[in-house]
This record gives structure tokens, C-alpha cells and sequence, in this order.
């Protein structure tokens, strides 16, 4: 018998999981998520005719015969994968391994917070109004991969921070696949919403350990109300049997500030769909990256910032290291709506190609209606600068130990917001080894 | 300490130097000299090791040993160090950070430990003392927004650092003002000893007066065609370099 294909798949699945959800009797999320299933029949997954897919492409990823819902069998102790958690700091932990919630591994809260898992917002009533005011708000006006997410979501993290409260330890989000069993399809669903004037760390790390191929459906939605502030990190360090789709929406009420930072450095493929609101005045957007890939690694970044509010800022710095014969993308857009005067949008995009295959296609698309506003855009694709180079040998550095340093550097502009020590050291540590160097210093 | 013997360079189908010889002595200041386009800045490169020139003839050793087929960190290794005419700009790198990979790589090639942070912090800021650098400069990325003198002044602290057997100092003087030019020359003054040697490359006599070499020679057309005492220099300042050019055509 031929092998059903992978929609196909999914949509002999879908009744099935919406019958066996426990979810409220009078809640819409049902609703919600039959409309997103349709909307993924119609449109199916994007392939390279869609221009917004030209430069990946999907179609091997999804030949695999992925298991949809995982046993959740899998077993893990903190040993196997204590190396991935932030220790030194005090955090908030949400483990999920295959999709499924780790409750001996996490570590949550209700205490003046909530930190726990999206199953139980979306079936408990007390979550109910929270579910209908924010589930898929943002998520719905997009790609059929969200709708696809929406459609099967129920696991993840659910992060609600009330009003003035300073969270004082980071959250982190773990998603591990042991990839033990079988090909698998993993859609986490994740909801973060940012009182007024409170604050929020949070970092999300994929992990696959070992095995077979993964493919990560991600959609992540946060909603940052009036002088919130979250500080969101995304670590995707993961392995060359993982490919990892990110749908990330920030919603921004006025005076909030929210910055995302996202860290690729390896997988099989990944795609980062980040998308930035800005609803109210004087809102403030981050969005940095840093990609360092080798072998045939593909990481395309996808970032939209909406700017409909005057007085606002955005400023993106994605910065990219390509070696052998690996690929990347960026394509940034930025729409400034007509009543968005005077906002101030930045945009740069830097590349370094190591690798004689390697390549890069950079795009940035400015669609502004406004006519007093500051929107810049910078792009570069080179290689080393040979003259450094001979300096920096000249004064006793061997050529590759030379080639990782100015890489370091090069890349060391988009490290300098972090703001969690540790969180520092650690990427610069994952740096240094990608780079297969001891340059003795952290930048 | 250094010899050349015919030695031939070019770079792309261009030859510049065109059977070069030259001998420095431990203890010696050699100032060399020459019309623009003569040849300079490709001998001190070529010692240096730069890729882009090939060698197509001569030799170039070093205490006895060849090493006109190291690697430019290997000849560093062995005691050369180059102040560069034109400081290449490392953004994201700090100067201390920098002279801190150079120092320890220098020591890992001898087989030597790191330098103990402590040592190092002491010596950086003898050198940085000695050189008037103020502090902060230190924390500054390398060479990065640098005023031509601070960074000419930053290649000598680098020198001053590393204490290399043969320094080459390549238009070291240009876009200096007197008082940079001064704290410059003072600071290759207190570094000269009895054991290394110093090339000075220059279009000028003024950095002469300061650090006063044992000899000149004149580059021209790939080869020293003069050589003299420092008198020499100050002929050249007055008279320019044409009659030198009559005299090889005579």
C-alpha cells in the first residue's frame, strides 16, 4: 500500500484527536480549532510557488512518515538532559518531552503567576476567559502551518503574568524529542501573555537527542500590555535530524517594550516566522539572530514588524555565519501604517560566507504609508576580511583561531542585549565550539 | 639576527622587489628610505609573510633559520612583528582582549603556560604607561574609530607587548603629530636592547632625529642601490632622491 502522505494523515487524524481533547463543553476553542483545521485543508502545506516559501523548501521534510501523537513513553531522567537547562540560575522550568509535559522534571507555579501547561488552560474554566480573550488571536491571520498548529494544539507552556509583577526568575521552556521511537510530528502551543507593567524572561529551547527525523510545528503568542517588558530567547541548537517551523507573534500594547532573540546553530532545517504588533504608542521592538551553520544546514528567518501606532520603534539585527555547503534566508518586512508617524524602524542584516557552496538570499521589504518616519535597512554578504586576517597573524594568531575570532566578533553585536548571564556564557560557549576554537575570552 | 639574500617578490604578474639584500645586526637600527612605489611596504610585508606576494627567489632568515615558508603567526612566533602603515580596524574585539590572544598564542607555540591574568594586567599597564594610553582606551574594539595617531601609538604598545626580536616599523610616523611622534619614538627607544633589532621604514627624515639608526639604505626600483650612516638621511631630505637615480644611470 502507497504511504499516505503526511496531509492526508492529519486529516484522518483530526476527528479522532478533537473528540479525545477534554476540553469545556462551552468553550470555543473547539470551534477555533475545527476553523483552523478547514483553513489548513484548503491551503495545505506552502510549497515553493508561494512566494514567501521560495527559498525553502518543505517537500523532503514531509516524506517522512511521521507518528502524529506521540506514546509519551519515552523516559528521561535530569541526568540525560541536565547539560540543557540553565542551573546556575534560579528558573521556572517547563519540560516537555515529545510533546508531552514532564511534570517530575518542571518546575511551575501559581503563586501570584501562572506557569504551567496550555492542556490545562485550554479545558479548566478558570482559564477560560483568558483562552477566549488571547488563544490564536494573533496566530490566526497567518500560514497554514499555524493553522495547522492551532488545529492540534494542546500542549505547551501557558505563562500569564499579572499586572506589576516583576517575575524574578527567568521561565525556561523545554522541548526535548528522544526521537526513541518512531519519526515524529511535535506542535507545541504556547500562550504568554504580559500584564501591564510586569515583566518576563523566558527562554525556549528545542533539543532533539538522538534518532530518528523530528519536525517541530511551534506557534508561540505573546501579548505585551501597557509598559510590559519580555525578554524572549530562543535557543535552536539542535540536531541534524531536526527541522524546527517557528511561528512567533508579538502583540504590543503602548509603552511595552519586547525583544526577542534568536539563536540557530544548527537542524536540519529551520524557519522562523516572527512577527511583531505594535498597537499603542511608543512601543519598543528588538528582534536579534544569530545563525552559525555548516554541513547542509538551512535556517531561514522570516520577521514582519507591523508598525500602526505613532512614536515607536523597531530595530532588528540578524547576523549570520555560513559554512560548507549550508543555506539562509532572511527576508524582513516592515509595514508602517499610514497613522504611524514619527516612528523610527531599523533594519540590518550581516553575513559572512565561510563555505565555498554556502549561500544566502537576504531580502528586506519596507511597505511604508507614512511620510515622517526613519526607516533604515542595511545588508551585507561577504567573506573574511583577508587583510584582518594577515593582522591578526601577524601578531601571533594562527589563521583559523584568527577566523574564529573576527567570526566571534562579527557576531558578538546581536549577543550584547542578553541579559541573563548565564544564558551569555552559554551561547558563548556553543559559539566557540561551532567554531571548533579556544579564543580564552568571552566578547 | 635578520638576513636577506636576493630576494625576489612579486604580487599578481607585477615584480617589486627585484633582488633585495640586506643584513641587521642585534643591537641595530636600520632606517630604510625611498621614493614612493619603490618597494618598502612590500619588503616589510614580505618579511612579515603576507600571502598575497610570492616569493620567486632569495632567502630571508632569521637567527640562521630560513623562514620564508612560514606562515605569518609562525614568523611572529619567531620574534617578527610589523607595525602596520595601515592598522586594520577588529570590531567586537577589545585591545586588551586582543593582546591577551596574541600574547597567549605566542606562549602555546613556545609551549609555554598562559600568561596568569595578574602578570598580564601588570604588564599591560607598564606598557600602556610608557606609551601614554589612557585606560580606557584599552577596553575600546581594536583600532575601531582610532585617530591615526592612537593608532599607530596602539601598534607600538602592541610591540611593547609581545617584545619581538626584529620589530619593522612601516611609515610609523605618518599622520603622527610631534608630540605622538615624540611618545612614539620614545617609547622604541626604551624597548631597543642589545639583543633585537629594529627596521625603520620611512619617507622622512623628522622620525630619524628621534630614533636615530646605525644605518640607511635606499630602496629604489626593488633594490637597496645606497647605504650609509644617518647622514645619509639628512643628504636625502635636502637633496630628494633624483641624484641618487643619476648616479645609477651614470
Amino acid at each position: 500500500m502507497k504511504q499516505m502522505d503526511l496531509k492526508e494523515k492529519l486529516i484522518s487524524s483530526f476527528l479522532a484527536f478533537e473528540n479525545q481533547v477534554d476540553v469545556d463543553v462551552d468553550s470555543n476553542v473547539h470551534d477555533v480549532r475545527s476553523k483552523a483545521f478547514s483553513n489548513f485543508e484548503q491551503q495545505g502545506f506552502p510549497t515553493k510557488r508561494d512566494e514567501e516559501w521560495k527559498y525553502t523548501n518543505l517537500s523532503s521534510l514531509l516524506k517522512s512518515n511521521y507518528n502524529i501523537f506521540s506514546k509519551g513513553e519515552a523516559s528521561l531522567t535530569y541526568k540525560d538532559v541536565k547539560q540543557y537547562f540553565i542551573n546556575e540560575t534560579d528558573c521556572y522550568n517547563l519540560v516537555f518531552i515529545d510533546g508531552k509535559f514532564n511534570a517530575f522534571l518542571s518546575n511551575t507555579t501559581h503563586d501570584g503567576l501562572d506557569v504551567c501547561v496550555m492542556s490545562a488552560a485550554l479545558s479548566k474554566a478558570k482559564y477560560k476567559k483568558a483562552i477566549d480573550t488571547y488563544f490564536n488571536k494573533l496566530a490566526k491571520e497567518n500560514n497554514s502551518l499555524s493553522d495547522l498548529n492551532t488545529a492540534f494544539s494542546s500542549e505547551g507552556a501557558y505563562i500569564n503574568i499579572p499586572k506589576n509583577t516583576v517575575v524574578p526568575k527567568p521561565i525556561q521552556i523545554l522541548n526535548f524529542s528522544t526521537g526513541s521511537e518512531q519519526e515524529i510530528l511535535i506542535q507545541p502551543r504556547n500562550l504568554v501573555i504580559v500584564g501591564e507593567n510586569a515583566h518576563v524572561q523566558i527562554i525556549e529551547r528545542h533539543q532533539s537527542l538522538k534518532g530518528n527525523n523530528t519536525l517541530t510545528n511551534s506557534v508561540t503568542e505573546i501579548f505585551v500590555n501597557q509598559r510590559g517588558i519580555v525578554d524572549f530567547y530562543k535557543m535552536q541548537n539542535d540536531a541534524e535530524t531536526a527541522s524546527l517551523i517557528d511561528g512567533t507573534f508579538v502583540s504590543q500594547q503602548k509603552d511595552s517594550v519586547a525583544s526577542v532573540h534568536t539563536f540557530s546553530f544548527g537542524g536540519k532545517l529551520t524557519r522562523n516566522n516572527l512577527e511583531f504588533y505594535q498597537n499603542g504608542e511608543h512601543c519598543v521592538s528588538h528582534m536579534n539572530g544569530i545563525s552559525i551553520l555548516d554541513g547542509k544546514q538551512h535556517v531561514d528567518n522570516h520577521t514582519l514588524v507591523q508598525h500602526k501606532a505613532p512614536n515607536c520603534e523597531s530595530h532588528e539585527m540578524y547576523k549570520g555565519i555560513y559554512d560548507e555547503k549550508s543555506t539562509g534566508v532572511f527576508n524582513g518586512k516592515v509595514i508602517v501604517e499610514q497613522a504611524a508617524q514619527k516612528i523610527n524602524a531599523y533594519q540590518q542584516n550581516n553575513n559572512i560566507i565561510v563555505g565555498d557552496k554556502a549561500s544566502v538570499n537576504s531580502k528586506p521589504q519596507l511597505e511604508i504609508f507614512a511620510d515622517d518616519v526613519k526607516c533604515s535597512h542595511g545588508c551585507t554578504i561577504g567573506q573574511l576580511d583577508e587583510s584582518a586576517l594577515f593582522y591578526m597573524q601577524q601578531r601571533g594568531i594562527p589563521k583559523k583561531e584568527a577566523k574564529a575570532l573576527l567570526m566571534y566578533a562579527f557576531s558578538n553585536d546581536a549577543l550584547k542585549d542578553v541579559k541573563i548571564p548565564e544564558l551569555k556564557t552559554r551561547i558563548n560557549a556553543i559559539i566557540a565550539q561551532k567554531l571548533d576554537v579556544n579564543i580564552g575570552f568571552d566578547l | 639576527m635578520l638576513k636577506i639574500e636576493n630576494l625576489q617578490a612579486r604580487i599578481e604578474d607585477k615584480e617589486i622587489l627585484k633582488g633585495l639584500n640586506i643584513e641587521v645586526k642585534a643591537g641595530e637600527v636600520h632606517a630604510i628610505m625611498g621614493p614612493n612605489g619603490a618597494g618598502k611596504s612590500t619588503m616589510a610585508s614580505v618579511i612579515a609573510g603576507k600571502e598575497e606576494y610570492e616569493v620567486t627567489g632569495g632567502s630571508i632568515e632569521l637567527n640562521g633559520e630560513d623562514i620564508s615558508e612560514l606562515a605569518p603567526d609562525e614568523r611572529a612566533h619567531a620574534g617578527v612583528f610589523l607595525s602596520f602603515q595601515y592598522p586594520v580596524e577588529i570590531p567586537g574585539v577589545t585591545v586588551t582582549n586582543f593582546i591577551k590572544s596574541s600574547i597567549n598564542e605566542s606562549r602555546k607555540a613556545q609551549g609555554l603556560e598562559e600568561m596568569p591574568a595578574k602578570d598580564l594586567l601588570k604588564k599591560i599597564r607598564e606598557k600602556s604607561e610608557l606609551l601614554e594610553i589612557d585606560r580606557k582606551f584599552l577596553s575600546r574594539s581594536l583600532n575601531e574609530g582610532f585617530s591615526g595617531g592612537e593608532k599607530k601609538r596602539n601598534e607600538i604598545f602592541q610591540m611593547a607587548m609581545l617584545e619581538p626580536k626584529l620589530a619593522i616599523l612601516d611609515e610609523t610616523d605618518s599622520g603622527l603629530d610631534i608630540d605622538a611622534l615624540r611618545i612614539v619614538a620614545n617609547g622604541v627607544n626604551k624597548l631597543k636592547s642589545k639583543d633585537n633589532a629594529v627596521i625603520v621604514i620611512t619617507h622622512y627624515q623628522r622620525l630619524l632625529d628621534y630614533i636615530v639608526p646605525d644605518f640607511v639604505h635606499v630602496l629604489h626600483d626593488g633594490k637597496i642601490v645606497k647605504s650609509g650612516t644617518k647622514e645619509l638621511a639628512l643628504e636625502l631630505e635636502e637633496k630628494g632622491y633624483d641624484w641618487i637615480k643619476e648616479e645609477l644611470n651614470a
